[in-house]
């Protein structure tokens, strides 16, 4: 039994309740009920529990957030092999099906665990916060969550994050935030990745910059190739300056790993 | 389909409070949803009957209060009608819109036996 959320295990909530319509039960007048409860309600309570959990272990935690495709996985990659083992990760991988995402992270030396949601389109703050249990949260510095890959409905549900991160790569059209505001609304940083392949393509920065800076004029946006490490640095430099945020002691140690990252985009 | 979730969510919640007030058939409910919810209020009356089969909501009738969006300029403060794909003031064309109503989704009544 799940004391934080009262379910019976992780996947499954089943009606443990009778059913007795029609068996003499009394007859009296309809009667109004009011209610105002809001729908996200549960989600958004599981969701404030997460993040006091988080707090209470000082984690940046992160919700990455993108189209299938876009190189959320190869972000990841790249980023703890660059980042590992100054800083120590955990990573949640969300995938309707197969636990290939997760192969790849385990690869790197992360702690990994994935969630498949089956039908499910996102995942929601009760698979996060049994999502997290292998996880040794106090020995934790940054938690990445990878969202299932799509830009509609994982916008909706908060999941205990400090930042959504929305990636976005250039063999998508530059018009994407506008095509689908909610998601980037709901961010606090796009990643615009894929930009070693701009020489081979019509995709337009600065516009997609400007719609982006349109749907959210608070959107702090990074330009990265995980690939080449191109613009990589910006972003752990943002990455590590949350995290020491967090971890004010951390501050020291990691003043010469900035520099390391920095030399490491111009390979 | 996300959509699915929200309405599980519907039944859950109207199923705990004719619980708790000794009910054991709901008859009608009725929620609110904001044009920038992030929510299709069709695609919730869609999936209702498949949600509430052999709960206390079979056979209930679904009441949508559709809320229009409405927003506020943070440069010249003119309000106006939002809908999710408004971007810019129409008035002074500025970007930052401050969303006033919209985001609604909630259950706000329901009808026992």
């Amino acid at each position: 039994m799940c004391t934080d959320c009262g379910c019976s295990s992780p996947e499954h909530h089943s009606h443990d309740h009778e059913h007795p319509h029609g068996e003499g039960h009394s007859h009296d007048h309809p009667k109004t009920l009011r209610i105002e409860e809001d729908l996200l309600a549960k989600n958004n309570r599981l969701a404030a529990d997460n993040r006091a959990r988080f707090a209470a272990n000082r984690l940046l935690v992160l919700n990455l957030v993108s189209s299938p495709g876009s190189g959320k996985t190869s972000l990841l990659e790249r980023t703890l092999s660059d980042l590992q083992p100054a800083w120590s990760f955990a990573v949640l991988e969300g995938d309707q099906q197969t636990s290939n995402d997760a192969e790849r992270i385990g690869a790197t030396g992360a702690p990994v665990k994935q969630i498949n949601t089956g039908a499910g389109c996102h995942l929601d703050a009760h698979m996060v916060g049994h999502g997290v249990e292998p996880f040794d949260l106090e020995k934790t510095d940054i938690l990445l969550i990878e969202n299932v890959g799509n830009l509609v409905c994982p916008a909706s549900f908060d999941l205990g994050e400090d930042h959504k991160v929305a990636v976005l790569s250039v063999t998508e059209g530059e018009d994407k935030p506008l095509k689908y505001p909610q998601m980037f609304r709901a961010a606090n940083v796009l990643l615009i990745n894929k930009i070693d392949l701009l020489p081979y393509l019509d995709f337009d920065l600065e516009k997609c910059r400007g719609f982006a800076r349109r749907v959210n004029p608070e959107l702090r946006i990074f330009e990265v190739s995980c690939k080449t490490g191109e613009g990589m640095a910006a972003w752990y430099a943002w990455l590590e300056e949350g995290a020491r945020r967090k971890k004010p002691e951390r501050g020291k140690r990691d003043a010469g790993r900035e520099s390391q990252s920095i030399s490491i985009s111009k390979i | 389909m996300h959509e699915v979730g929200i309405t599980q969510s519907i039944v859950e919640i109207a199923e705990r409070s004719a619980r708790d007030q000794g009910a054991e058939r709901v008859l009608s409910v009725t929620v609110e949803i904001g044009a920038l919810s992030g929510v299709l209020a069709d695609a919730v009356e869609f999936c209702f009957e498949a949600c509430t089969g052999g709960t206390f909501l079979e056979g209930a009738a679904l009441l949508v209060h559709r809320i229009p969006g409405k927003g506020k300029c943070g440069d010249c403060g003119a309000e106006m009608e939002l809908d999710p794909y408004t971007f810019a003031c129409a008035t002074c064309g500025a970007f930052a819109l401050e969303v006033l109503q919209g985001n609604e989704l909630r259950v706000t009544e329901m009808e026992v036996d």
